[in-house]
C-alpha cells in the first residue's frame, strides 16, 4: 500500500471535524424531551414543577429510579460543573475521551493478534 | 429552573438487583467475546475507524430528534458501526460510548450499565448487523457491485431493526426484574411504537452516514468487504 494521499487525508479530517461539530454544536439544538426509553418510564406519571425540582405524581416506573451514582460529577448531565450552556463543551470534551479510550483498546486488540496481517472472518 | 432531560439511557433501580446483575455478567461475558472476535476485524488500517466511530456515536447521541409531542429519540448507533467495523469491533464502540456516557457524563446507570450495554451494543448491533449482511448478500446477489444508495438503504433498513430490537431488550429486563406496576404490555407497546419512530431517525443517520463513508473510503467499510474477503481468499 502507497501512503496516505492528500484524499484519505481529508476523510480523516472531515469525518473528525463532524464529530466535534455536532458534539460541541449541534447539540445544542437537540430536542429536550425526555427520549422513547425515558417517557416509557414515566407512563402513568405527571410531571408537576415543584420549589424544588420536578417532581413524579401517580404511579410509574421512573418512580423507582434512583439519582446516579455520580450524579455530583463535574461532567454530570453534560455541563462542566452543572453550569447552563456548557452542553457543548462537555461534548467536545466527550469525544476526546470516547476516541483516546476506543482508540487505545482498538489499537490494543489489533496489536495483540499473533497472526499476520489477514481479514480472514467467519 | 427547569432541570431538562438529558438522561439517554437506564437509570438505576428501574430493574431490580438480581437482574442488574445477570445482565451486567452477561454483558463482561459479551465484550470479552467481541474483544476476542474483534482481533479478526482490526488492523493498522481500521483502528483509525473504529476509534472515530465510536466518538460519531457519543456525538450524535447528544443530538436527541423528536418523534412524537413531548417525546424524543436519538441515535443508538449498532447497525452503524456495525456496518462500517464489523459487528465484534461495532459492539465494542456502543459499549465504550455507554461506559464513558455512564462514568464520565452520570449518563445511564451504574448498575443498569450491563442492561443498558446488553440492548444497545449486544441486541442492537446484533440486530442490526445480521439484518445488513443479509440485505447486502440478496443485493449483491448476480452483480458484482452494490450501488450506493442501495447500501443506503440497507443501512435504513438495518438501523431500523437494531434500534426495535435494542427497546425489546429493555422490555425483556422489565419482564424478568422490572421494579413497578405498570403492566408488560403497555411497556411493551409503547417502547415497540416509539422506538420504530426512533428507528426511522436512526435509520437517516446511519444512511447518510454509511453512504458518505462508502462514497469517500469504500476500502474501509467491513461490509462491502464482506464478499471480497470470501472471492479473495480462494483456501
Amino acid at each position: 500500500m502507497t501512503g496516505p494521499t492528500r484524499r484519505s487525508w481529508w476523510f480523516w479530517i472531515g469525518f473528525a471535524l463532524v464529530t466535534l461539530v455536532v458534539a460541541g454544536g449541534v447539540s445544542y439544538l437537540a430536542s429536550s424531551s425526555p427520549d422513547g426509553l425515558d417517557s416509557a418510564t414515566l407512563q402513568g406519571c405527571e410531571v408537576v414543577e415543584t420549589a424544588d425540582g420536578e417532581e413524579l405524581r401517580g404511579d410509574c416506573i421512573a418512580q423507582h429510579a434512583r439519582d446516579h451514582a455520580l450524579a455530583g460529577s463535574p461532567l454530570a448531565d453534560y455541563a462542566l460543573g452543572g453550569r447552563d450552556g456548557t452542553g457543548g463543551l462537555a461534548g467536545v470534551l466527550g469525544v476526546v475521551v470516547t476516541v483516546v479510550v476506543a482508540g487505545g483498546a482498538f489499537w490494543s486488540i489489533a496489536r495483540s493478534r499473533a497472526k499476520p496481517k489477514s481479514t480472514v472472518r467467519d | 429552573m427547569t432541570v431538562d432531560y438529558v438522561a439517554m439511557h437506564m437509570s438505576d433501580g428501574i430493574v431490580n438487583a438480581p437482574i442488574s446483575v445477570l445482565f451486567g455478567i452477561i454483558a463482561v461475558v459479551a465484550l470479552g467475546i467481541c474483544a476476542w472476535r474483534a482481533r479478526e476485524e482490526l488492523d493498522e488500517r481500521t483502528v483509525p475507524l473504529a476509534g472515530l466511530v465510536a466518538a460519531f456515536i457519543f456525538a450524535v447521541q447528544m443530538v436527541n430528534f423528536p418523534i412524537l409531542p413531548g417525546v424524543s429519540g436519538h441515535l443508538l448507533g449498532g447497525a452503524l458501526a456495525a456496518i462500517l467495523v464489523g459487528p465484534f469491533t461495532g459492539a465494542l464502540c456502543v459499549a465504550i460510548v455507554l461506559i464513558v456516557q455512564a462514568f464520565l457524563f452520570a449518563d445511564g446507570g451504574v448498575t443498569a450499565l450491563g442492561a443498558n450495554i446488553t440492548n444497545m451494543s449486544v441486541f442492537g448491533v446484533a440486530a442490526g448487523y445480521a439484518s445488513a449482511l443479509l440485505l447486502y448478500r440478496l443485493a449483491r446477489r448476480g452483480r458484482d457491485d452494490v450501488a450506493v444508495p442501495v447500501v443506503g438503504g440497507i443501512a435504513f433498513v438495518s438501523a431500523v431493526i437494531g434500534t426495535v430490537c435494542a427497546a425489546m431488550g429493555f422490555v425483556l429486563e422489565y419482564s424478568l426484574g422490572g421494579a413497578a406496576t405498570t403492566s408488560l404490555g403497555a411497556v411493551a407497546g409503547y417502547m415497540f411504537g416509539t422506538h420504530v419512530l426512533i428507528g426511522v431517525g436512526e435509520g437517516i443517520i446511519t444512511a447518510l452516514t454509511v453512504m458518505a463513508v462508502v462514497r469517500a473510503r469504500p476500502d474501509l467499510v467491513y461490509l462491502l468487504r464482506t464478499n471480497r474477503v470470501r472471492t479473495a481468499v480462494p483456501a
